[in-house]
């Protein structure tokens, strides 16, 4: 107990250096003139020097950044709205040519319809014209057959009497016999 | 015993001559109280002007430190008393960076502390009530003094209510002071006094192993008077800034 109070005693025990020394320092009056003194030399100083040089200063440099912040921000909000108005004139632009295309490509369209239109009424109208004259020949080339068949059939017909006769028949016999048969 | 351990925590308030400096028979030596309020105003003039004087509008530590201090204060002030506050603002920056640089000054092993001794102290508190009244004479007038009346009380009880509004008033500067006076003192006291008992622990022989236990309460409580001395400043300025709204907007 006692070890441990010894300390205390030594720590606390400046009750008599105090006595010895005089008054509690903060409350000694001796020293007041000269902290006033120095505090107010010190102090009007400083106020001083705040008041003429780092407020204003300070202030400024704040209000500047401010001002500096603000017109960045304003610029920024500008080029914004530079390049919408650009993204729109090129959205503009853009619609304006893909209708411009598209008028185009239907133009095209109608305008090789038409002369493939054109072109096949012209193959159309010539086939037509060949078919006909194909026809034409066909046809006299038929006439043409069916004449010499005619014939053949005549002669024929004239040898088989002359065979099962012996006697040719004569040519007007053989074209009333021919007329007859044709008819029957 | 152990003269030479004896530890007195009285010893770090005793002002010492640094030179004499007696005109007219006033007492007016440059002291070593003297030497760090020079030395507080040379801090606070190294921030706020060296530190600023590139003017730079991405700041550098220094300057950021002293915008960082300049918009604490300003953001202290125009909270409590508004933007008209603001005319005032020099001398309440002023006033906390000088009580707050001295608290932390203080806090350097060997320093004195400018702001232990009650005649600082006073002093500033003196000095806060004076620009009150003069700002609010100089501002109101005569109706400056209607702080004093409080409006809606009946008649009967308005001389009772004129008293105890003017001891309030006068009440102000001496709470003012004595609150970082006492703050002060007391925790360099508390400090000297578990700092001497680790020593005089260590010198007692046997009782040298409990010598952490006051060695932990010292370092602990240098954190709390870190805290107290920012907090006194700080208390120190927004009660500067509630009296000063007294004498920007008067009445109740």
């Amino acid at each position: 107990m006692r070890l441990i109070a010894v300390p205390f005693m030594m720590a606390i025990g400046s009750a008599p250096a105090l006595a010895a020394g005089g008054a509690f320092p903060p409350f000694d009056s001796s020293t007041f003139a000269g902290q006033l003194f120095w505090l107010a030399l010190s102090f009007g100083l400083l106020f001083l020097l705040m008041s003429k040089v780092a407020v204003p200063r300070i202030g400024s440099v704040l209000a500047e950044r401010e001002g500096t912040i603000e017109t960045a921000l304003a610029a920024a909000a500008k080029a914004q709205a530079g390049a919408e108005e650009q993204a729109q004139a090129l959205e503009a632009s853009l619609g304006k040519a893909k209708a411009n295309a598209q008028s185009i490509a239907q133009d095209a369209r109608a305008k090789s319809n038409a002369e493939i239109d054109a072109k096949r009424k012209a193959v159309e109208t010539e086939l037509a014209a060949k078919m006909s004259a194909a026809e034409a020949s066909i046809g006299e080339m038929k006439a043409k057959a069916m004449a010499n068949v005619e014939d053949i059939a005549k002669e024929a017909a004239s040898a088989l009497v002359e065979q099962l006769t012996g006697k040719a028949p004569t040519a007007a016999a053989l074209t009333k016999a021919f007329k007859a048969g044709s008819e029957a | 015993m152990a003269s030479g351990t004896e530890i007195d925590p009285i010893h770090q308030f005793e002002l010492q001559k640094v030179f004499e400096f007696k005109p007219f028979g006033l007492d007016l030596s440059f002291t070593n109280s003297s030497l760090w309020m020079i030395i507080a105003v040379a801090v606070i003039s190294f921030v706020t002007i060296i530190g600023t004087s590139k003017r730079s509008v991405v700041p550098g530590r220094l300057q950021s430190l002293a915008e960082m201090a300049y918009e604490f204060v300003a953001s202290t002030l125009t909270g409590v008393t508004g933007k008209e506050g603001m005319k005032f603002f020099p001398f309440v920056f002023s006033l906390f960076m000088f009580v707050f640089t001295a608290n932390m000054l203080g806090m350097i092993p060997g320093a004195f502390t400018t702001t232990s001794h009650v005649i600082v102290t006073a002093a500033f508190a003196v000095l806060v009530i004076s620009v009150v009244l003069i700002a609010g004479i100089v501002g109101h007038g005569s109706h400056f003094f209607g702080l004093f009346v409080p409006s809606g009380v009946p008649g009967w009880l308005l001389p009772f209510m004129v008293v105890i509004e003017v001891v309030s008033f006068i009440s102000r500067p001496i709470s003012l002071a004595l609150r970082l006076f006492g703050n002060m003192l007391a925790g360099h006291i508390a400090l000297k006094v578990f700092g001497g008992f680790v020593a005089a622990l260590i010198a007692a022989g046997a009782a040298a192993v409990l010598a952490p236990l006051p060695l932990l309460l010292a370092i602990a409580l240098t954190a709390l008077e870190f805290l107290v001395a920012f907090l006194q400043a700080y208390v120190f300025t927004i009660l500067t800034c509630v009296y000063l709204n007294d004498a920007l907007h008067p009445g109740h």
